[in-house]
């Protein structure tokens, strides 16, 4: 960009000011919270007596009972959880490559995507659970059942059920960066080359490809490790009950009213935040180790590797994966509109809409104020994204992105671990129960997001469309208008649209901040999981679901409508 | 300096109010009324229940159309969130203006706050129909889980654990723990309780203590090392030979109360039971319950206890709350609450304290198979001294969360 003239230098200062002020607008509130969870795991608690520090809240959380079986619950869920969709995402990517099955699972991709954890896991147990919907097709004529079976399915010890739910939401996100990056790196041009080499698809794939991809992916698989380490909503419906995963048992602490057993909550809050670091690391050493290991096979010569295994296996899993999905959000549908649906019957004995009409008033309420809360983040977070990335062409790449890549930083940290210091924050600046503190609760989560899935996009567009513009005079500000945004209209849409899913499924972020006041579709949805009416669930889950698929169906929209009027102008 | 006066001047007359309200004189009731007018209550109560927040949203309605407060009801999903936010505030320095008027609570959220100095009062003797509150026979009105309520929280129902079986399934109802054991032993897999420290199935850990005891008294003094290995010693060998016998072998546990409710209307379990004494009738009528589910209580009593709205210290509508917690205690209020077919939360009040016309109210309500007899609901054990809900529950948590 050497060539732009410094009679601009006045937008170029207000776009300098972009990175600095995200920073400090996403991370002071982070610092404070961390700050507010990690004195507390000391024994300090501003406000209630400045008691020395104290070293009782660790050692209370070390004693307390289950804290081993939680730890390796958690572990093994979370690490096999991204281990597995990993292996299988790039399985899928690898061996069907180019495929017709491909290109339509990339236009299913967006819905798939837009479904809040909460809501899939309650699916999730409807269709899997002993008493689920799967065992009541296959009873009694199958089975012999006419009670539920009494297997452990669904919370089961190990957690499983839980592992399994995490792969089946986290491929598709995974698959969804992986695309991205094939798009930049011009896989297509290398695996013509490497084929006509006499390379099989999945080894020329894994050789040329996914070593040059894996760079780019690498922040969003540890935003998958880090997310299924710490999760909560889902490990509470999936997860093993006693004990339950250790983000789970930390949240039982905070809940606790006695104070003693916050202070060991937040003990465990700063434990959970350094096995995600700790955990983080080791998968980076071991990304060291196997690339070092592979080495020599990459460079072997080797043509095929188990290809047709790969394929069948990798199809087999990925249609596992969208059968249960697919089954979850099915059972979501007909339990909202269930009057009575006993075991073993295969759909329900009666149906009403009464629960509907019952909770309408509510559901009109949530539904106004989820939408205008996620429409308002997520627009602030496109503006100060693009504003970002602007930065970064006028003003040269290294100012400001590398304290950019901070930004992720509410991808790794888990969310109990500085909500209530959060929380503190708001009190003292007047802020909690406002609009404003729900806003910016949920901008800290979805700003990430927004950036990790524009940020790519943008930084590939063909630098010549700009050049070309400011040598015929234009503007930065038209420049940006008139090539940049219709160029990049699709991806602001889709990062628009997963900024408002985001948004969306926020459930610890928009009860703090806003003392309650602002009951969304998820608080309202938590709220109806602790009552236990299926019905009432399913109503939530549903809507929750809806609302985020809506948006995405309009940015689908928008996107193709824009490809076509660029196919049409050529 | 402008601003330390203002702070200064603050503080004198906050004190002011706690003391003219609390102890001194005791102002004109009318006055509260009149300074409610036109305020905005938030009241933070649970909201997972459809019943509940009918009934709340009617309150709302009465409360505006009497008083022309405006009730908003801050659902949550575990009034311990309120808890954290109290908590937030003070740690953020807030001493007036908060964001909470006023919450539904008991037993241990009570005893953090009222530990922690976060409520307001003593309140309870302004109200106007506190003094019809069954305070003789129903002493949990004054005392919660041991701890004396000392008017910081407002009585607003009685609750007591109740027994329910499937009929379908089950024909001699087990009407003692022993009973209820042998009934699990011929029976395996169709009997459970929900994990501790969840409070339901805390609470059938207690019950289940009380009823091995031979001697109670230690039970509501504060916890002994020697006393809690002495008595709960019967406890843990009944639990260790029940387990077996249970739903999934005693291997996992439902996580809370309506997690037990579903697994008996998916019919994985026979018999269950709930903390709400009309939770049989409401339940079948919302179809969260089998038909032939039939309530029944432990010939010896069973645990019973009361919950509470209290008002934190930092309610910016303190008069507003006042009124509602005194309109949530008028026989009208109480003798919906108390209909099986609204919520079926039995009254705390003293139905013969009332007058003609208030007590018919209470005569009105429905009975019937579904609800447990008056006979039954009045063999009440008091709940334990809260040291040893904390002690059964690490000791649980220790010896069967592996």
């Amino acid at each position: 960009m050497g060539s732009i003239s410094p009679l601009r230098t006045g937008a170029r200062r207000w776009l300098r000011l972009f990175p600095p002020v995200t920073v400090a607008l996403f991370l002071a509130p982070i610092a404070a919270g961390l700050m507010g969870t990690v004195l507390p795991s000391f024994g300090y608690l501003p406000g209630s007596g400045s008691a020395p520090l104290t070293l009782t809240p660790w050692r209370d959380f070390f004693n307390a009972p289950g804290v081993e079986s939680a730890l390796l619950a958690t572990m093994v869920t979370g690490v096999g959880a991204t281990v597995l969709s990993v292996l299988i995402a790039v399985a899928v990517s690898a061996s069907w490559h180019g495929t017709r099955a491909v290109s339509s699972l990339r236009k299913w991709l967006a819905p798939l995507l837009a479904a809040p954890h909460a809501a899939f896991a309650m699916g999730f147990a409807f269709l899997l659970a002993p008493s689920g919907w799967l065992v009541r097709t296959i009873s009694p004529w199958a089975t012999g059942w006419d009670r539920p079976p009494d297997f452990i399915f669904v919370q089961d010890p190990n957690g499983i059920a839980l592992l399994i739910a995490l792969v089946c939401k986290e491929i598709f996100f995974l698959l969804l960066m992986i695309w991205a990056a094939l798009g930049q790196v011009k896989a297509d041009r290398l695996l013509d080359i490497a084929r006509t080499l006499g390379y099989r698809p999945v080894s020329a794939w894994c050789k040329v490809v996914l070593p040059l991809i894996y760079p780019q992916i690498r922040l969003p698989v540890y935003a998958v490790l880090a997310y299924s380490l710490s999760v909560v909503d889902m490990a509470i419906i999936l997860g093993p009950t006693a004990p339950p995963t250790l983000s789970v048992l930390i949240l039982t602490w905070f809940q606790d009213p006695a104070p003693a057993m916050r202070f060991q909550g937040a003990a465990g809050a700063v434990f959970l935040l350094m096995c995600v670091f700790l955990t983080i690391a080791m998968w980076r050493a071991a990304e060291c180790l196997g690339a070092k290991a592979t080495r020599d096979w990459l460079t072997s010569g080797a043509r095929r590797f188990a290809d047709t295994a790969v394929r069948w296996i990798s199809g087999g899993a990925m249609i596992a994966i969208l059968a249960v999905t697919v089954g979850a959000l099915s059972t979501l549908v007909l339990w909202s509109i269930t009057n009575v649906w006993r075991f073993p019957d295969f759909v329900p004995s009666s149906f009403s809409l009464e629960v509907w009409q019952d909770i309408w008033p509510r559901l009109r309420e949530s539904i106004v104020i989820t939408s205008i809360v996620a429409m308002v983040s997520a627009s602030i977070a496109i503006v100060v994204t693009l504003g970002c990335l602007e930065n970064e062409q006028w003003n040269g790449k290294p100012t400001g992105r590398r304290s950019l890549t901070l930004l992720y930083l509410p991808l790794v940290v888990p969310q109990i671990s500085f909500l209530f210091g959060l929380q503190i924050m708001f009190v003292m600046m007047n802020m909690d129960g406002t609009w404003s503190a729900v806003i910016w609760g949920h901008l800290i989560f979805v700003l990430p997001y927004t950036f990790l899935v524009l940020s790519d996009p943008y930084r590939a567009l063909d630098s010549r469309y700009a050049r070309a513009a400011s040598s015929l005079g234009a503007s930065p500000l038209r420049l940006f208008w008139r090539i940049r945004a219709p160029l990049l209209l699709g991806a602001i849409t889709i990062s628009f649209s997963v900024g408002f899913a985001v948004s969306v499924t926020q459930y610890l972020a928009t009860l703090f901040p806003s003392v309650g006041r602002l009951p969304t579709l998820t608080t309202e949805a938590v709220i109806s999981v602790s009552g236990g009416d299926r019905r009432v669930a399913a109503i939530y889950g549903l809507t929750q679901l809806a609302l985020p698929l809506l948006v995405f169906g309009a940015a689908m929209m928008v996107s193709i409508r824009r490809a076509r009027q660029f196919a049409g102008s050529k | 300096m402008c601003r330390f006066f203002a702070i200064l001047i603050a503080v004198f007359s906050l004190g002011g109010i706690t003391t003219g309200y609390g102890r001194t004189a005791t102002p004109d009731w009318n006055d509260v009324v009149s300074a409610a007018e036109g305020q905005t209550v938030y009241w933070h109560a649970w909201g997972g229940d459809e019943n509940v927040n009918r009934y709340v949203a009617w309150v709302a309605d009465q409360v505006r159309d009497q008083y022309s407060i405006t009730l908003r009801h801050v659902r949550v999903g575990n009034i311990s969130e309120t808890v954290t936010l109290l908590v937030a505030e003070k740690a953020g320095g807030r001493t007036q203006d908060g964001r909470i008027d006023l919450l539904w609570l008991n037993g241990e959220n009570f005893a953090a706050l009222k530990s922690a100095d976060l409520l307001y009062g003593p309140f309870t003797h302004q109200l106007p129909y506190f003094a019809y509150v069954d305070i003789l026979n129903k002493p949990t009105t004054l005392v919660d889980f041991t701890l004396p309520t000392d008017g910081l929280e407002a009585p607003w129902g009685m609750a007591q654990i109740v027994f329910f079986a499937d009929t379908a399934h089950v024909k001699n109802l087990p009407r003692s723990l022993t009973d209820l054991k042998t009934w699990a032993e011929k029976n395996p897999g169709r009997f459970t309780y929900p994990a501790p420290p969840d409070f339901t199935g805390t609470t059938f850990l207690k019950q289940a203590l009380m009823d091995l005891v031979a001697d109670r008294a230690p039970l509501y003094k504060p916890v002994t090392d020697v006393d809690f290995e002495r008595l709960s010693a019967p406890l843990w060998a009944f639990l260790d030979s029940l387990h077996p016998t249970l739903w999934r072998s005693g291997k996992i546990f439902p996580a809370n109360y309506p997690a037990l409710r579903q697994l008996m209307n998916d019919g994985s379990v026979d018999v269950a039971f709930s903390f709400n004494p009309a939770e049989v009738t409401s339940a079948i009528s919302r179809r969260l319950l089998p038909s032939t589910v039939r309530p029944f209580v432990f010939s010896g009593g069973t645990i019973g206890n009361s919950h509470f709205v209290a008002i934190p210290q930092t309610a910016s509508a303190k008069e507003g709350a006042l009124v509602v917690a005194n309109f949530l205690l008028s026989p009208i209020a109480q003798a919906r609450k108390a209909d099986p077919h609204v919520w079926g939360d039995p009254t705390v009040l003293d139905v013969q304290k009332l007058d003609a016309d208030s007590a018919a109210l209470f005569q009105d309500l429905a009975h019937g198979d579904t609800m447990p007899s008056p006979e039954d609901l009045r063999r009440v054990i008091a709940e334990p001294h809260p040291s040893w809900t904390e002690r059964l529950e690490e000791e649980w948590q220790r010896r069967y969360q592996r």
